[in-house]
């Protein structure tokens, strides 16, 4: 299941719907991903995520379906949010849920990784007084490609 | 064929969206690249380092390389930064 959503959510009841009558889960593994009040030594006031409609969904679903594909899971879940969030504000999670923990720990990462590389998102950031478009790091390519070609 | 710009891409050309009709020896990503740099400084400076400019036609990630038709959706814009 994927959701890009400008709202908030609430982990703990989106963790109980996704396991909801699934009693052959053994595992489920969560990552949420926050705004830091720093980045790159400058202070951050304000986060606002640009994102493209259409390809965001169609680009999530894609690397779910893989995620699914490559693991045994019984569910999982990415939540993307976009527009103007504050520091300590969640950005994003995937939870991953499968018989046994590695599957699990691996898909989370594997959905944190691509996405980072492949969903259509561009953070801005503002210090209160000036803008500043966030740069792709080289650190998330490696990341995403250890994982290796679709 | 419609053309969406996002972040620094967007404001550099100063507009989201726009509908354009490029000549018919357009048929590629790169030649559309060159066609729209000469609309106006702003496509000069949106598009003067190509290895910052990623490319979707209809969606998906696409090289420069990439055929393009008429009916097609075409985005640019920097590497992305979600996550």
């Amino acid at each position: 299941m994927i959701r890009v959503q400008s709202e908030n959510f609430d982990l703990a009841a989106e963790l109980k719907a996704l396991t909801r009558g699934k009693t052959d889960i053994g595992g489920v593994v969560s990552f949420v991903g926050l705004v830091r009040d720093v980045s790159g030594g400058a202070k951050v006031a304000a986060m606002t995520l640009e994102h493209y409609p259409g390809m965001t969904e169609k680009q999530l679903a894609a690397i779910e379906a893989e995620a699914c594909a490559r693991w045994p899971l019984n569910a999982s879940l990415i939540i993307h949010r976009y527009g103007r969030l504050l520091p300590g504000e969640q950005i994003m999670a995937v939870v991953t849920a499968s018989a046994h923990r590695q599957a699990a720990f691996e898909a989370a990462e594997f959905l944190v990784d691509w996405l980072k590389t492949k969903a259509p998102f561009w953070k801005l950031e503002s210090d209160g007084a000036s803008e500043t478009w966030v740069e792709a790091r080289g650190s998330d390519d490696t990341a995403a490609e250890r994982w290796g070609k679709e | 064929m419609k053309l969406l710009y996002f972040a620094w891409v967007r404001q550099r050309i100063g507009k989201a969206a726009e509908d354009v009709t490029p000549p018919a020896g357009v048929g590629d990503v790169a030649a559309l690249v060159s066609w729209l740099r000469a609309r106006g400084p702003g496509y000069a400076l949106a598009f003067a380092d190509l290895d910052a400019v990623r490319v979707a036609v209809n969606q998906e990630h696409v090289g420069f390389e990439r055929a393009i038709a008429p009916a097609d959706e075409i985005a640019f814009f920097p590497p992305v930064t979600g996550g």
